[in-house]
């Protein structure tokens, strides 16, 4: 199965990159924790994000859309990286986690979402769209 | 209240569980290399994460669960060498010896935890896949050491016996020891035999997924997973050999068409059947860089293009054609003359034919099928009457298309690829 693992935002992601030593040292530790991921087959897919300050927000009712500009309050809130790993079960991605080195030097969280897989999604795809052989980038699945 | 420490007692283990199986690859391979036996060492890990089941729930997961694990196992080791040796002779001659017996071992054992933990995973692989077993041994031990699956799984992967599939494994551990394999990763030219019969046993192993040879079911998503990590893991160890990504490439542009393979009534669809939307975008693009890095891996040493990345080429012609008619046949096409050129086969050739077919037309696939009509590779290769009859078909000799879908279906044993053929068979009358 597939998961995405959230690194939620502190109030230090939030402040941006500078390489002060301990950004550094976390910076090798983070790296080391991937490569272990590489090297066990678990890793696809991960990126850092940038603080909120450069992020935006569309805000959507009904008709109308708004655009916000970040930094958004509630850091715990925000995400500031992601990984997406492929694992046999929510446990192998928890024991993985769990040795995740702490992203940030006090309080941070990581959260493990499964991806939905195609057969998740039998009631919205009906088996005469699955019959229906067609090019193109349809997308309708979003299964990534 | 006590089924809630039930559960948190039942969450605990399952927990200690998930940390031992990421641990067991490593664990299994490290120890093999001290006791230089796979029996012994899988024991020796079961006792590890014994002692781990009574010490965490307690403890805590150390922070460091592999390192913990291998001392716990290679203490055990030692401990059975020391009782050994007080069954053999008289306490009291042994008081001191021990003693000394125990410090040696203590030094092994830190010397072997310094060791790189990564290469002793490797040097299972290779022992594991070495060309002493056959290569479906190979394959089951595989899958057993190094991806952890029971043997219960393994023989549903492969369609046999759980009894059959344990009987190989023993038999292969046995070879092993009789040939005094020590777990050690070779150098030179050694490395180089023994990591190809690595990346054999991998592909092997997603091909009896990918294409399932015979059964009910076309593909089986799980083993083909399996393989893919056994090839991202050995990518991991090995990240300067071309053709370890050359075929990592290669399973991930093919594994993300696993999906969109199978049709809702379970028939194989075709490539040019497929719903390209249900092609999975991020193993496409992660076998579009491991390409790459199989290219310039290969252009750096100075050698050409191996097998694997020529076929992952191959795949990637297809990965990037959003629509099946922009696919680049006649680089596809060329791309057949260059695999046929280092990896000649009448499979391959087959092939090329069809890439021809697609780039020049059904005559020109025609012309190079008749050339290969004799190999005897082919004789009763379903896939041959089955391309000839798609051939014929578009070049409107619909009576002769119809007697070759007839022909390859007579000669497949998957139930699901004959159920296709027949229907192509019909539709050469309904064409008239």
């Amino acid at each position: 199965m597939r998961v995405m693992v959230f690194i939620k935002a502190t109030e230090e992601s939030e402040k941006g990159l500078a390489p002060t030593p301990e950004a550094l040292e976390a910076f090798a530790a983070m790296d080391a924790f991937t490569e272990d991921l590489v090297k066990a087959g678990v890793f696809v897919a991960a990126a850092g994000l940038k603080p909120s300050a450069e992020g935006k927000r569309i805000a959507f009712e009904g008709a109308r859309r708004t655009v916000i500009d970040g930094p958004f309050a509630e850091a715990r809130e925000l995400i500031a990286g992601f990984s997406i790993w492929e694992v046999k079960d929510m446990d192998e991605a928890i024991a993985w986690a769990r040795r995740c080195p702490n992203p940030s030097p006090g309080r941070s969280e990581i959260e493990i979402r499964p991806f939905f897989e195609a057969s998740d999604l039998e009631g919205f795809v009906t088996p005469e769209e699955l019959a229906t052989p067609r090019d193109g980038m349809r997308g309708k699945l979003g299964v990534a | 209240m006590i089924a809630d420490k039930a559960q948190t007692q039942s969450n605990t283990h399952r927990a200690i569980e998930a940390t031992f199986r990421i641990e067991r690859a490593r664990l299994i391979a490290g120890l093999a290399r001290m006791v230089r036996n796979i029996d012994r060492a899988e024991e020796l890990a079961q006792d590890a994460l014994v002692a781990a089941l009574a010490e965490w729930p307690r403890s805590g997961i150390p922070e460091n669960p592999g390192a913990w694990l291998m001392t716990t196992g290679k203490r055990r080791a030692i401990d059975a060498i020391r009782q050994g040796r007080m069954r053999e002779r008289k306490h009291a001659e042994i008081a001191q010896e021990l003693d000394e017996a125990s410090d040696d071992a203590t030094r092994a054992i830190e010397a072997a935890m310094d060791d790189d933990l990564g290469d002793e995973l490797l040097g299972l692989i290779f022992t594991a896949c070495h060309p002493v077993l056959s290569p479906d041994a190979r394959a089951a031990l595989t899958l057993r050491v190094v991806g952890g699956l029971t043997t219960d799984e393994i023989a549903r992967a492969f369609l046999s016996s759980e009894a059959t599939i344990a009987q190989r494994i023993v038999r292969a551990k046995k070879t092993i020891a009789k040939a005094g394999l020590t777990f050690e990763v070779p150098r030179g030219l050694e490395r180089a035999a023994r990591l190809s019969s690595a990346l054999e046993v991998i592909y092997l192993i997603f091909n009896e997924a990918y294409a399932a040879t015979a059964g009910d079911d076309l593909v089986r998503p799980p083993l083909a997973m399996e393989a893919l990590r056994l090839g991202r893991m050995l990518a991991g160890l090995t990240p300067e050999d071309a053709e370890v990504f050359g075929l990592l490439a290669l399973m991930e542009i093919q594994a993300s068409r696993l999906q969109a393979r199978i049709g809702p009534d379970g028939a194989l669809l075709t490539l040019t059947e497929q719903d390209r939307a249900r092609w999975d975008q991020l193993l496409i693009r992660r076998g579009l860089d491991a390409l790459a890095r199989a290219e310039a891996l290969a252009e750096k040493s100075g050698v050409s293009d191996g097998p694997y990345a020529l076929q992952a080429a191959i795949a990637a012609c297809h990965a990037r054609a959003r629509k099946a008619a922009d696919t680049d046949w006649p680089r596809i096409a060329a791309l057949y003359d260059r695999l046929r050129a280092v990896a000649p086969s009448p499979v391959v050739d087959l092939n090329r034919a069809i890439a021809h077919s697609m780039a020049f037309g059904p005559e020109a696939g025609l012309q190079l099928a008749d050339e290969i009509a004799d190999a005897a590779a082919l004789r009763n290769y379903a896939p041959l009457p089955a391309a000839r009859g798609d051939f014929l078909f578009r070049a409107g000799r619909l009576a002769e298309a119809r007697a070759e879908f007839k022909a390859a279906a007579a000669l497949t044993r998957n139930m699901r690829e004959r159920a296709f053929l027949l229907s192509r068979a019909d539709a050469c009358d309904c064409e008239r």
